[in-house]
């Protein structure tokens, strides 16, 4: 019993299941990243151009360039969380994709390991593309936006982590709609994405402070207008505990589900 | 002698439900062993416990070696499992597939590359290196699982019911293959509930119900050991009414299962039997050798388990 419970085990095994992925998402790439461009673009120019254009400054810029890197840090996490909740799932209890690779000398913790490092890669590519976009628009100048990417790495693996928990209690798809109108949804109109938190009440403010996505964008927001965050170490071991905790937890749950 | 495999006093519960009581045998290296039993005996309990998949509640596994769970991944480097059902990679084609697999054990593309081309051929798939898995028969996707199973050159094969939702076809071929790899010195656990295959295939195979072994040893030993040696399956409407009267007294057993009556004899009973069926001709007559079928079901029972 106790083995269901040990803490997490790291291998390179977890490499060729992430290749696995990767061999499969290259077959697709490119309406792949077309579809994970499409949804934030048309939010970032609909509501910073048409809202944008009836507000003053927002956080001291015009509000386009606030929303991009709010829609850098929204972006990667809904491409992390897809991949982990919808992906995830497919492959451990529709195709059985991972009840095959634990047949050979690989490992269930190598499986979430490869699944959890590859959900985190596919967010960062989600947000990279567009951290491109807007550099392209000219709303990045700075080099210091090039920070911006372990962070929205790291934020790729908070949110896989999460996600990879959601999967592993998962009955069936229809139960990922809970976690995204209860969680994911209220978490970015929360955290700063399309407008400042100080907007909010105190109270509220004071519980969105917490959550993974706030301290993504309190980090990312920065850098992308080319300024050192404030607190950037306390916000970046949130996000890192987050990451490594949910991790933890996703393991024991997929441990419990698959190898009873 | 080694064993490839040995398993002795398995037991596994779910939610208080004993799955797998105490279950013991040994596979001998080259030897086909067959795990038989209905729906829910054990079988497949019993393979995820040989493999480490899962923790036994009590009894001591070693695989090639290698202890079990503890290092179960390491024993699976030489173990080679075709599942019962299909999990191959649907977005990738029949090499991608073998190549992609390759690499859980760590061996490089090159060489899974030189290999394909033999493991296609063994599996009656040559050629088909870039096919879609779309475009595959029920019967080609089961020879490319077996394929797959053997991308590590494995010393032991699991098979869990390797030609279930087959055509006579396909299974005729995949027992060809299984019987070449047994010739080239591998061995083979098999689970299977069709006894022609058991029969066919199996050195020795244990008969598995509610989890445990009710019978363990060569097929035909085990029919000569649990069953009278000749059968004559008598059909049609009054058959059950004939076996409870007059059948009595001409078959040292008689089972009856809806409008058939299966009577059990000696060689020297036949005769006489068949002599007095010839007088009714509302009763239709098989007259067969006995089978593993006659001792699974005697075993087992007829009552359905599902």
């Amino acid at each position: 019993m106790h083995e269901l419970y040990s803490l997490p085990r790291f291998s390179w095994r977890a490499i060729a299941v992430w290749r696995r992925n990767f061999l499969v998402w290259r077959k697709l790439a490119i309406p792949s990243v077309l579809g994970n461009l499409a949804d934030p673009m048309i939010y970032l120019f609909g509501l910073g151009y048409g809202l944008g254009g009836l507000l003053p400054q927002v956080g001291g810029v015009s509000y386009i360039v606030f929303l991009a890197s709010g829609t850098v840090c929204a972006s990667t996490m809904n491409a992390a969380s897809f991949e982990a909740l919808y992906s995830g799932f497919s492959r451990m209890h529709v195709q059985k994709t991972w009840e095959a690779i634990l047949n050979a000398p690989v490992a269930l913790d190598d499986v979430l390991a490869g699944e959890w490092l590859w959900a985190a890669s596919k967010a960062t590519l989600s947000g990279l593309a567009i951290m491109l976009v807007i550099t392209g628009l000219g709303f990045i100048s700075s080099p210091l936006a090039l920070w911006a990417i372990p962070v929205v790495f790291l934020t790729g693996l908070a949110f896989a982590a999460l996600g990879l928990i959601v999967t592993a209690l998962a009955p069936s798809y229809d139960f990922f709609m809970y976690y995204f109108t209860l969680f994911l949804t209220p978490m970015v109109l929360l955290c700063g994405v399309f407008f400042p938190v100080e907007q909010l009440p105190a109270a509220l403010q004071s519980v969105a402070g917490q959550l993974p996505l706030a301290h993504a964008v309190r980090l990312v927001r920065p850098l992308l207008l080319g300024e050192w965050p404030s607190h950037a170490a306390m916000h970046l071991a949130a996000l890192l505990i987050a990451a490594l905790a949910a991790y933890w937890l996703a393991l024991l749950l997929t441990r419990r589900r698959l190898l009873k | 002698m080694t064993s490839v495999l040995s398993v002795s006093g398995l037991r596994k519960s779910y939610a208080g439900r004993e799955v797998v009581g105490g279950v013991s045998f040994t596979l001998a290296p080259g030897e086909c062993y067959g795990l038989l039993g209905p729906n829910g005996a054990g079988k497949t309990t019993t393979l995820r416990c040989c493999l480490g998949l899962t923790a036994p509640d009590a009894g001591v596994i070693k695989l090639l070696g290698e202890p079990v769970p503890a290092r179960a991944r390491e024993a699976r480097m030489k173990v080679g499992v075709v599942p019962q059902f299909d999990n191959l990679d649907p977005d990738f084609s029949v090499a991608e597939n073998l190549r992609v697999f390759g690499r859980y054990f760590g061996i490089g593309d090159a060489e899974t590359r030189g290999r394909i081309p033999d493991l296609l051929e063994f599996a009656g798939l040559a050629g088909k290196e870039a096919a879609r898995l779309a475009t595959l028969s029920g019967g080609m996707k089961r020879r490319l699982t077996l394929a797959r199973a053997l991308v590590n050159d494995p010393d032991l094969l699991l098979l869990d019911e390797p030609t279930t939702g087959l055509d006579p076809q396909a299974r005729h071929l995949i027992w060809e293959r299984l019987k070449r790899l047994l010739q080239q010195g591998k061995t083979i656990l098999l689970t299977t509930h069709f006894m022609d295959e058991a029969e066919r295939l199996c050195n020795r195979l244990a008969i598995l119900d509610a989890g445990c072994i009710v019978a363990e040893g060569a097929p035909r030993d085990l029919i000569a050991a649990h069953i009278e040696p000749q059968v004559v399956e008598v059909y049609g409407e009054d058959a059950a009414t004939w076996a409870r009267g007059e059948g009595q007294s001409l078959a040292r057993r008689i089972e009856v299962s809806g409008e058939t009556a299966f009577c059990y004899v000696d060689v020297e009973e036949v005769a006489p039997l068949l002599k007095h069926l010839a007088l009714r001709p509302a009763l239709r007559t098989l007259h067969r050798p006995a089978n593993l079928e006659d001792v699974f079901l005697k075993l087992t029972g007829r009552e359905l388990r599902d």
